[in-house]
């Protein structure tokens, strides 16, 4: 986030360089049960970002020291492939992708009911296939849909989204370019039904009132997100049931 | 998990969804906040005497106390065998839980991994601990035949109300089957049948909400069966 | 490539289907699975595709970069080959760095693509001894259901196949597809008892006491084998081996185009 560009990124009417206002998020495409093997899993993509994520569980946790007697844990582990990049990253963990992991599994370890399920854990996975800033909301919004298709029970579905500022305007959902050259990014992510926060980073430069703007609008989006959530896990129930009964 | 009450229309609900502000009761896979009862699994809501519920579509299986299960010797201990029941927890099976008198340390000379056990689950405590027997009528290891998995959700509807399935499947291929609750489904018979049978418990899983399903089973197995001279 | 128990009425059947010719999806002993391709499906990768053989998916990404070349090859362009078991694909698969089965299947893909000369690395130097194109491909499975070997090879051939030398990105001159002389195919049988089976898919690769990969070029030469499992293998079951990747060599290469 260096702030200094000679690129307009937002012009004379407010319109973005992909053509987008403001208030508006990238296109978003969610798919639910895209693996065989895991027990849930979905397919997301918001603009260029391409993200698969998968859980597993709850089942046995390993290593063994982590179990809880009285719930389960949400694991996480958060990965971009080497060539999700322009610059090809070097295959293994690195700081960001455990702090990114860390935080996703906190966001949901808040919905899911782990009490039903002590000593187990629930794994969830997420690979970055193509990178275009907004990773970690892609993938936490494609790990929520994995949990609910996992059939776990969670007391809601979240949603995740950033918004930002670049050319000083506070912007719904980061592109590559306005995420590089802006000024401040601010990934969140709610549970619809309370409008309570579980995911929240900042970084950057913002007025107490470009941000309070910058979380209304992200919480605006969450909510659209939330809806194509739902759509897709309804997509994939319909795909299921082959046919409508009325017995 | 059985269907306690039909209702004519399924609601389909995701973790979230309002089921009731009226009062109720929150059943299975459902929960209270302020006062509302709300869905926590993705299923079907279902609304009985008891309260509103959901009925997952899939998820995994949870044992309870009575539940009879298909479990896979998976490691052999000195005085237990440890069973995977497709839950998340392996159940440990107990020396005094096998009909056999096995002495300490002779455990792998009567069951082995990879041996297939029919179980009842005894019990399962507060924070899910498993016990297991096989001493109960018709507990035993199971040999040959092949074994199909589907989601524990399911279970019911291959059994069928008051079991119209099974027996339908069962005398129309004329294979021996055990349903496990935990959605494992053991089918013994003549090859090419309990393969008719396995394509056909499939199909009950993936249209396990369509109406007619008995009929339209019946009419699959006896389309594909083969000709009764090449039974053995 | 996992420690899975199999159940013994698994195992069984599946041997006494064997027996009979047949296989538990219906398959013959020489059948393949479906072959499902995407390629071109990652833009920020110069050449990518993403393999469903049955349920077994692969993903592969090449990316191609200015490099120093090997002092004592100083005209050829350098590939390296990586794999990645990540535990999103199998229940059995831990996360981590790269374990023997991954590393295995890395060398194995690699050793077909670089015998076969499939990428024409002479045709990669910028400046000789100071700069060359180096292709890295990187294989991640996605969902395992057997025979990741054949997935995996299918997947990065595929790739490299579609791949774009990034000359302009790095003020190397234009933009031109990768120098490719031909296909490598590899054709991976399992042993189970007496009868040898193409593409196992997971449980007949977990019953299998031997396996061996055989990759073979356009002119259905070899260029690569790998012989893994407990297991031996005769000379006579060898020779079947060696036949089939010849004749599904050819077979895949028409789906493939």
């Amino acid at each position: 986030m260096s702030g200094h560009t000679d690129m307009v990124l937002v012009d004379d009417n407010g319109m973005r360089i992909d053509g987008r206002t403001a208030t508006e998020h990238r296109p978003i495409k969610i798919e639910a049960g895209v693996l065989k093997n895991a027990d849930g899993s979905a397919y997301v993509e918001i603009g260029k970002n391409k993200v698969l994520a998968a859980v597993y569980g709850p089942r046995e946790c390993h290593p063994r020291h982590l179990q809880n007697p009285t719930k389960a844990i949400v694991q996480c582990k958060y990965n971009m492939q080497a060539f999700s990049v322009s610059d090809r990253k070097r295959p293994g963990t690195d700081r960001r992708s455990i702090e990114i992991s860390k935080i996703t599994a906190e966001a949901l370890e808040n919905v899911v009911l782990t009490e039903l399920y002590p000593r187990a854990s629930i794994d969830v996975y997420i690979e970055i296939l193509q990178a275009n800033a907004g990773t970690r909301c892609a993938g936490l919004t494609a790990a929520s849909v994995a949990l609910a298709d996992a059939g776990i029970p969670m007391r809601d579905i979240v949603p995740a989204i950033a918004a930002g500022k670049a050319d000083g305007h506070v912007l719904l959902d980061l592109n590559k370019e306005e995420d590089n050259y802006g000024q401040a990014d601010v990934p969140i992510a709610i549970v619809p039904s309370t409008d309570e926060i579980v995911l929240l980073q900042m970084d950057g430069n913002m007025t107490r009132e470009e941000f309070d703007k910058a979380i209304s609008m992200a919480v605006n989006a969450c909510h659209e997100v939330y809806d194509i959530q739902k759509d897709a896990l309804k997509r994939r129930y319909s795909v299921q049931k082959g046919g409508e009964s009325n017995e | 998990m059985e269907r306690r009450n039909t209702k004519s229309k399924r609601e389909l609900v995701l973790p979230g969804d309002l089921l009731d502000d009226s009062g109720m009761k929150a059943g299975d896979y459902a929960y209270v906040r302020d006062g509302k009862v709300y869905a926590a699994v993705l299923g079907v809501k279902n609304v009985s005497q008891l309260g509103v519920s959901v009925i997952p579509l899939w998820g995994q299986y949870m044992p309870s106390a009575g539940d009879l299960v298909i479990g896979t010797i998976v490691d052999i201990g000195s005085s237990n065998w440890m069973v995977d029941i497709n839950a998340p927890y392996p159940a440990p099976l107990h020396v005094n839980e096998v009909p056999w008198k096995v002495e300490f340390g002779d455990t792998s000379r009567y069951l082995n991994i990879g041996n297939v056990v029919m179980l009842k689950i005894l019990s399962v405590d507060e924070s899910k601990k498993i016990q297991v027997t096989m001493n109960d009528s018709g507990l035993r290891r199971l040999e040959g035949g092949l074994i199909v998995e589907i989601a524990h959700s399911k279970v019911s509807r291959v059994i069928g109300k008051s079991g119209s399935m099974i027996q339908m499947l069962k005398t129309l291929s004329d294979c021996r089957i055990f349903v496990g609750q935990n959605g494992r489904i053991w089918i013994d018979g003549n090859d090419e049948r309990a393969m008719v049978v396995a394509d056909a418990i499939k199909i009950i899983e993936e249209e396990a909400q369509s109406s007619n399903l008995t009929e339209k089973i019946k009419a699959f197995i006896e389309s594909n069966l083969p000709d009764d001279e090449e039974e053995e | 490539m996992s420690n899975e128990v199999i159940s013994e009425i698994k195992r069984d059947h599946i041997i006494n289907l064997l027996n009979k010719g047949t296989r538990t999806d219906g398959r013959s002993p020489t059948d393949i699975r479906e072959i499902q391709i995407t390629t071109d499906c990652i833009e920020s990768a110069d050449g990518s595709a993403r393999i469903k053989l049955g349920n077994t998916e692969v993903i592969a990404g090449v990316k191609i970069i200015p490099g120093t070349p090997f002092p004592d090859t100083p005209r050829s362009g350098v590939l390296t080959t990586g794999a990645e078991l990540i535990p999103m694909a199998h229940q059995s698969f831990e996360s981590g760095p790269p374990g023997e089965d991954a590393i295995e299947l890395a060398r194995v893909v690699d050793r077909g693509i670089r015998e076969s000369g499939m990428v024409d690395v002479d045709a990669l130097c910028i400046t000789e001894g100071e700069e060359v194109w180096m292709c890295f491909i990187d294989i991640y499975a996605l969902d395992y259901d057997g025979n990741l070997f054949d997935a995996a090879n299918l997947a990065a051939v595929m790739a490299l196949k579609t791949a774009i030398i990034p000359g302009e990105q790095y003020g190397k001159g234009e933009n031109k597809p990768l120098p490719i002389t031909c296909l490598p195919i590899s054709v991976t049988s399992c042993k189970i008892g007496n009868t040898l089976i193409l593409d196992p898919n997971f449980d007949e690769e977990h019953i299998s006491s031997a396996r061996l990969t055989v990759t073979t070029d356009d002119n259905g030469n070899f260029r690569a084998m790998q012989k893994g499992g407990q297991g031996s293998i005769t000379l006579d079951e060898l020779s079947q081996c060696l036949d089939a990747a010849v004749e599904k060599g050819k077979e895949i290469r028409k789906i493939i185009g």
